[in-house]
């Protein structure tokens, strides 16, 4: 194989080629991409890869973002691992794919570089593009840099492929903040990741002795039950994505948090709860009003869905009030993460303190000074002060 | 060259739940008899799909694929890719798809797919409307034909344009193999099935495949009402292979097409002018057909 002699080192990548990186470290038998920004970095490494015979895969030059899922979900009928590379409009226009994908269960992973929907278009991040899958039955993660976007593809393998879950894998990372900001990453050695991610043993391995439809139709009296598996797929998942970023922590030193990962959360009394690279700003945030000695906290929501449901009503008790940053929106409601936060933390004891602040759409700047607002709201709240539910943050107006 | 009593009486699509009488029926009995147990199916949203994967009775007894209406081209790719990738050789990947999830929704990836060259063959049968949603009109709708779209009425003659000519496409795109066929001819169609087989890269076939539900005829008609619509020029039997354009069956005359078209409900209230301008463009068709490919 052409990528055997790949050894470990530490090169300056941006986003987009730590992705590209992780993909080849995974031995993907089939790639099938469709250019977009902010995603095309990726498509055109492998590219490269492909083409100075660093990579072995079949490249599928798809003619479409549609036809990019449809031409993974062939070849991982037949067998093969599959992967796949998008963002936004592209998103958006393989969307009946997703839900073929998960519902006949292909274990496909597919990076997605986070970037608003048009109209009015735009070429910047926020999240509303994968926010708006949530329903489609895939696993999705977001990650807050490089080195997490290149740990997570080859993590989400693992996942995908795992024997009680078999479901498709979406890495999201904010476009440009993570596609294009280059930043120090760890690339692992082939041999490493081969221990960790062996050849993919695929349940659908071509076999004419014993032939299998897949994606057929079933009728309302069969229908609910494949459901079922989907939905039991998807909460086995959570388990497993604790053990797995765990042991890749035990073989590769970096631990991600499994679904959520705290900051200063221990004796916080409030927290605000982010999604991929604001993250990083935020904890700058928490340390510099830790300093003033107040007592706040970061939860790093790495997982969508499944949904640490679990964790966010033990987190009920321990906080006074909860801050979420949506970078994207529900027109008509809020945004999708102050949404799932909130309805995790009810229960009979009555409704959480929590603020779900819009930020962040269209790839404005979340400033330090709008977390430190953030964080002073929250505060007011814990001391009975009024807060609206929703707020825009960094509005023109 | 394959004859009926070569084949196989292995039966690979068995028990589906298609009408009586289905063209489309006959074109994936005697495809895949001509394929044999190593072949892979793709299935588009279609007849073909809906009759023959009702879980958990699947009638296709060779790995299938039910796919997303306009996907079948890229669908074909990925399996062939993935198969090419992890060297597993003389397997048969075929995609069955109509006439909408070929000429209208799927003619992207089907385009995409036969630029790359990847290797497959791809079957449209041609019932000539959207069939499995209720006989709406396509690209491939001919005219005048009355579909539940372009019904016919005081100011309407059903569907206003002719049909697409999607083999002309295939043939632009420079495609090593690409065939017309007929359910009705089957020898024909199952040789060409044969070469596809053995086309290294993309092979399309696209097969006329005569509905007694959409067309309106008795079932017992299928055979006839195919035979009708080669005999009266409608619909011709080529190959293009080599960069050249190959006429399987020439008839000496053509026939009236009021034959045909009155054997159908679906052309009934077509008035002798409307009949005319049929028969005309007809005529010009395969004057282009002397013209380009038989000189
Ligand atoms: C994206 C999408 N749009 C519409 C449909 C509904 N639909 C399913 S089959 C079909 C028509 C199929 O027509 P054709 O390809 O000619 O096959 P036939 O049913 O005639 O055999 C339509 C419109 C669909 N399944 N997916
Ligand atoms: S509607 Fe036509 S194409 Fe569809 S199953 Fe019936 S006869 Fe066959
Ligand atoms: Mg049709």
């Amino acid at each position: 194989m052409t990528n055997q002699n790949i050894v470990s080192s530490r090169e300056f990548l941006n986003g987009d080629e730590a992705v590209a990186y992780g993909a080849r470290l995974c031995r993907p038998n089939v790639v099938s991409v469709y250019p977009i920004t902010p995603q095309t970095i990726v498509v055109e490494k492998i590219s490269e890869f492909v083409a100075n015979n660093s990579m072995d895969c079949e490249y599928v030059h798809v003619e479409s973002e549609h036809s990019a899922m449809a031409a993974a979900m062939g070849a991982s009928m037949v067998g093969a691992r599959a992967f796949t590379a998008t963002s936004s409009q592209g998103l958006a226009y393989m969307h009946e794919m997703l839900h073929y994908v998960s519902g006949s269960r292909f274990p496909i992973v597919m990076m997605n570089a986070n970037r608003t929907l048009a109209a009015p278009w735009n070429i910047f991040g926020d999240q509303r593009d994968s926010m708006a899958q949530r329903d489609t039955g895939w696993i999705q993660v977001y990650v807050e840099n490089g080195q997490e976007s290149l740990d997570m593809i080859i993590q989400a393998y693992r996942l995908a492929e795992h024997e009680g879950i078999y479901l498709p894998v979406m890495v999201n990372l904010d476009g440009f903040v993570n596609t294009h900001t280059y930043e120090l990453v760890s690339i692992p050695s082939q041999k490493e990741v081969d221990e960790f991610l062996p050849a993919f043993a695929s349940k659908n391995a071509v076999d004419f002795n014993n032939p299998r439809s897949y994606c057929m139709s079933a009728s309302t009296e069969w229908n609910m039950e494949f459901r079922y598996q989907q939905h039991e797929a998807m909460m086995n998942a959570k388990k497993v994505i604790e053990s797995v970023d765990k042991e890749f922590g035990d073989k590769f030193g970096r631990y991600h948090g499994g679904m959520v990962k705290e900051y200063k959360c221990d004796d916080a009394e409030v927290v605000l709860v982010t999604t991929g690279s604001v993250s990083g700003t935020s904890r700058l945030v928490v340390d510099s009003m830790r300093e003033k000695g107040l007592k706040v906290g970061l939860v790093k929501l790495r997982f969508f869905r499944p949904f640490p449901v679990e964790y966010f009503k033990g987190l009920k008790s321990r906080v006074k009030a909860v801050g979420v940053i949506d970078r994207n929106l529900s027109f008509g409601y809020e945004g999708a993460v102050g949404s799932e936060v909130k309805s995790a933390m009810y229960d009979s004891c009555g409704s959480p303190k929590v603020i779900d602040f819009i930020a962040g759409i269209a790839g404005r700047d979340i400033k330090k000074k709008d977390i430190e607002l953030m964080y002073n709201k929250l505060l007011n709240l814990s001391k009975g002060q009024k807060e609206e539910e929703l707020q825009f943050i960094g509005m023109r107006w | 060259m394959i004859k009926m009593k070569d084949l196989t009486d292995k039966e690979y699509l068995y028990g589906h739940k298609a009408c009586p009488g289905c063209g489309m029926g006959i074109v994936g009995r005697l495809a895949t008899k001509v394929l044999g147990e190593k072949t892979i199916i793709a299935l588009p949203a279609s007849c073909m799909s809906t009759v023959t994967t009702q879980y958990p009775q699947m009638n296709y007894s060779v790995p299938s694929m039910t796919m997303a209406f306009p996907g079948t081209g890229a669908v074909l790719s990925g399996m062939s890719a993935g198969l090419k990738s992890l060297g597993v050789k003389d397997v048969n990947v075929i995609g069955f798809a109509g006439d909408g999830g070929t000429a209208d929704i799927g003619i992207q990836a089907l385009s995409g797919a036969v630029e790359r060259g990847d290797d497959f063959i791809y079957v449209c049968y041609d019932n000539e409307a959207y069939m499995n949603t209720g006989i709406q009109r396509s690209g491939m709708t001919p005219y005048g034909a009355t579909t539940t779209t372009t019904p016919s009425g005081t100011a309407s003659i059903g569907e206003k344009h002719f049909k697409k000519n999607m083999f002309e496409i295939m043939i632009a795109h420079r495609i090593p193999y690409a065939a017309t066929a007929c359910s009705s001819y089957t020898t024909d169609f199952m040789n060409k099935i044969e070469k596809a087989k053995n086309i290294k890269g993309p092979a399309y076939i696209h097969v006329m495949a005569p509905c007694p539900t959409g067309w309106g005829f008795p079932s017992e008609l299928t055979v006839e009402i195919g035979k009708m619509i080669v005999e009266c020029g409608l619909w011709y039997l080529a190959e293009y292979e080599n960069g050249k354009v190959k006429m399987n069956l020439v008839p000496k005359t053509l026939k009236p097409v009021k034959d045909y078209l009155m054997a159908q409900k679906r052309f009934k209230h077509l008035k002798d002018e409307d009949i005319k301008a049929i028969e005309e463009h007809r005529d010009s068709e395969w004057e282009l057909i002397r013209e380009n490919w038989m000189k």
